[in-house]
């Protein structure tokens, strides 16, 4: 081969790998821009609620109301007969089918609804008032264009007669769409118009501060002492293989191991952020431990030199010198392995976090579920509005683990300080 | 080979240092006088830092090194179990090859010797011994208007001023220097010797150097390492005029090395 012919084999090379490595960023690119395009076009729809317009007969005589009118009697009193009585009038009804099916065009919660307005503003007592309330699941899904209307009536959830009403309100503009509240406000429901992330939300929370609490000053403690202090012998060795090893043991083994110790051995309450935590802080200790690690290693030399050479014991040169200038990659090292426990679902799922829980909790110690299981729960789940649920739950997950890893990224590079 | 009237302040005896399986110094026996500076030639690999890393223990601190023999400094004992380190680099401060100051300020640099130590009971008299210190390393006119900048913005020779100027904060009897000059260019070097040769008035000096010019400009007496032994030690003016030993002739002459 002549020089010539070797120098464009080398030309020739470099092109090839240079068109493979754009060919592999812009597939990974195009999958990225698929996933999010496909979680928002699902999803963005769950930020909008759709309401309806009614005018509610506020009929003191229909509360059966002994003694004073005033909040607290307005919050015993039963308002089912007046809220039927007033969303019956929207429109014509022949018979008590067509009756139910006018009352299943709300959610079920319209009695409470109607309830909290009255007490919100009790001056309206014995007034007609338009009062908004909330489509049910069907209407909802409609109204955003997410059920076909020409499909036969017997394999549609809006029966015709529905459609003849809803068609009418929208005449009438009765029917109108607002910011989604209840999507971070309330907890889990059967009822997809009525669920929300708030549950999920807190329990995460709780379960992410408790992993923060227990796992990162072991880790930074045990990163310490291994790198600065241990002596190098066999024992550490073992230690620090295993380690690496944890790191790499799958989750759902960890979500074992809460399950045969937190809750069959120590009786922790079943389902709570607090066993969670304790579960995914094991699981994220050798997970923060070795990038503390890896950070103190990569404080020079010459720094702990300069320190002892001025007399500091060995101790000073770790606290006064090598942790601060570690700090920022320690901190970026927690908040990653924080994030990877935020995502983490199958060790929950063992420690019973799938449980259907309706309740906000207030504490560690209240039954919840969190982010990844709502969405997993959601995922099972039939009805349309649950499907565009999921994928806001997905985004806020994601938002979150973007935030973090964010607050990661910012640390390590304001922090960090430059040395020769 | 013993200098008239000046006293001995450091005292190597049967030196052994072992990397592991690996001896670097070998039956290594040196006296080091009092407010004199004494210079460690030899080529690389020969011993020389590991020899003066005994001498403020810094070889503690590597796991595999291991250190028989005895080192005196006025006459006591530093190898011993119950010597406390810290005390011992109070007395014997270290400036390091590359300059490696803290990524701090310029006064928290200096400061923080002393602090660690006790040796400043309020503010003012740590900006004094502030103020001494670089004074001391001829660093106080060109630090003294930006003492709350980053010492890493210094330039080179600067920068080790700075650490000399740390190592004198803590009022050390003896000074430690490993190629102080190797990283900086002639003229931060010029002004690194000009300071050395002020200091040796009060402190006493140990420099490695691998410039031969440097030994002679700066150092009083001078000792030639080889393969982890002492060739020869002498004043400095009869090691570079008049070397006994063949070996110190052919290194100071540039044959090998």
């Amino acid at each position: 081969m002549t020089k010539e012919q070797r120098l464009k084999k080398r030309y020739r090379a470099e092109k090839r790998f240079k068109m493979y490595g754009l060919i592999s960023v812009s597939l990974a690119v195009i999958f990225v821009l698929i996933l999010v395009q496909n979680i928002f076009s699902k999803g963005s729809s769950a930020f909008s609620r759709t309401m309806i317009e009614v005018a509610v007969n506020y009929d003191s005589s229909l509360l059966e109301l002994e003694g004073p009118i005033n909040q607290n009697s307005l919050k015993d009193a039963d308002f089912y007969d007046l809220a039927v009585e007033s969303l019956l009038k929207i429109y014509p009804a022949k018979d008590s089918k067509e009756e139910r099916q006018i009352l299943r065009l709300f959610s079920p919660d319209y009695e409470f609804e109607i309830k909290d307005f009255l007490i919100k503003n009790p001056n309206k007592i014995d007034q007609i008032v338009l009062v908004k309330i909330t489509a049910s699941d069907d209407i909802d899904q409609l109204n955003k264009g997410n059920f076909p209307r020409d499909l036969p009536e017997d394999r549609r959830r809006v029966s015709n007669y529905q459609l003849n009403i809803y068609d009418n309100l929208i005449e009438k503009e009765k029917i109108d769409k607002k910011f989604n509240n209840y999507l971070f406000t309330k907890g889990d429901s059967r009822d997809p118009e009525l669920a929300g992330i708030g549950g999920s939300l807190m329990g995460s929370f709780f379960t992410i501060i408790i992993c923060l609490i227990l796992s990162f000053p072991i880790a930074i403690m045990a990163s310490i002492y291994l790198e600065e202090f241990a002596p190098k012998n066999k024992i550490t060795d073992f230690i620090e293989i295993n380690i690496n090893n944890l790191a790499a043991v799958p989750s759902i083994v960890y979500g074992l191991l809460g399950l045969g110790i937190l809750l069959s051995v120590m009786e922790f309450p079943r389902s709570t952020p607090l066993v969670a935590g304790i579960t995914l802080s094991l699981m994220t200790l050798p997970r923060i431990i070795i990038p503390c690690r890896a950070s103190l290693k990569a404080v020079p030399p010459s720094i702990r030199e300069a320190a002892l050479s001025v007399g500091a014991s060995k101790f000073q040169t770790v606290f006064h010198h090598v942790v601060p200038l570690a700090m920022p990659g320690t901190l970026s090292g927690t908040i990653i392995g924080l994030a990877q426990a935020l995502g983490e679902t199958a060790p929950l799922i063992l420690i019973g976090m799938v449980a259907f829980v309706v309740d906000i909790p207030s504490s560690p110690v209240d039954p919840s579920a969190s982010l990844p299981v709502q969405v997993y729960l959601w995922s099972e789940q039939a009805e349309r509005g649950f499907v565009e649920k999921t994928s806001a739950t997905i985004m806020m997950l994601l938002g979150f683990l973007i935030v973090m890893n964010f607050i990661a990224v910012y640390l390590r590079q304001k922090f960090e300080k430059k040395w020769n | 080979m013993e200098l008239n009237n000046s006293k001995i302040k450091i005292k190597a005896k049967n030196l052994n240092v072992y990397y592991g399986k690996k001896q670097a110094l070998f039956d290594i026996n040196l006296d080091i006088n009092q407010k004199e500076v004494t210079a460690l030639i030899g080529p690389s690999g020969c011993g020389k830092s590991t020899f003066i890393r005994c001498i403020n223990r810094m070889n503690d601190v590597i796991d595999i090194c291991k250190v028989e023999g005895s080192v005196e400094i006025d006459g006591a004992e530093i190898n011993e179990k119950n010597v406390d380190v810290v005390t011992l680099r109070e007395k014997v401060g270290m400036v390091f090859q590359k300059p490696n100051p803290f990524p701090k300020s310029i006064y928290d640099n200096i400061a923080y010797g002393p602090i660690i130590h006790g040796a400043a009971e309020n503010k003012d008299q740590m900006d004094k011994i502030v103020e001494t210190s670089l004074k001391k390393a001829a660093l106080w006119d060109e630090v003294k208007d930006r003492l709350n900048e980053p010492g890493t913005s210094l330039s080179g020779g600067q920068q080790q001023r700075l650490c000399i100027a740390r190592a004198l904060s803590v009022n050390p009897e003896v000074i430690l220097m490993d190629e102080p000059c190797s990283a900086l260019d002639p003229i931060a070097t010029a002004k690194i010797e000009e300071l050395i040769d002020d200091l040796k008035k009060s402190y006493t000096i140990v420099i490695v150097t691998h410039s031969m010019a440097q030994a002679v400009r700066v150092s009083q007496k001078t000792g030639f390492f080889h393969l982890g032994k002492i060739i020869e030690v002498d004043s400095t003016d009869k090691i570079f005029k008049n070397p006994a030993n063949k070996m110190t002739q052919d290194y100071i002459t540039g044959r090998f090395g």
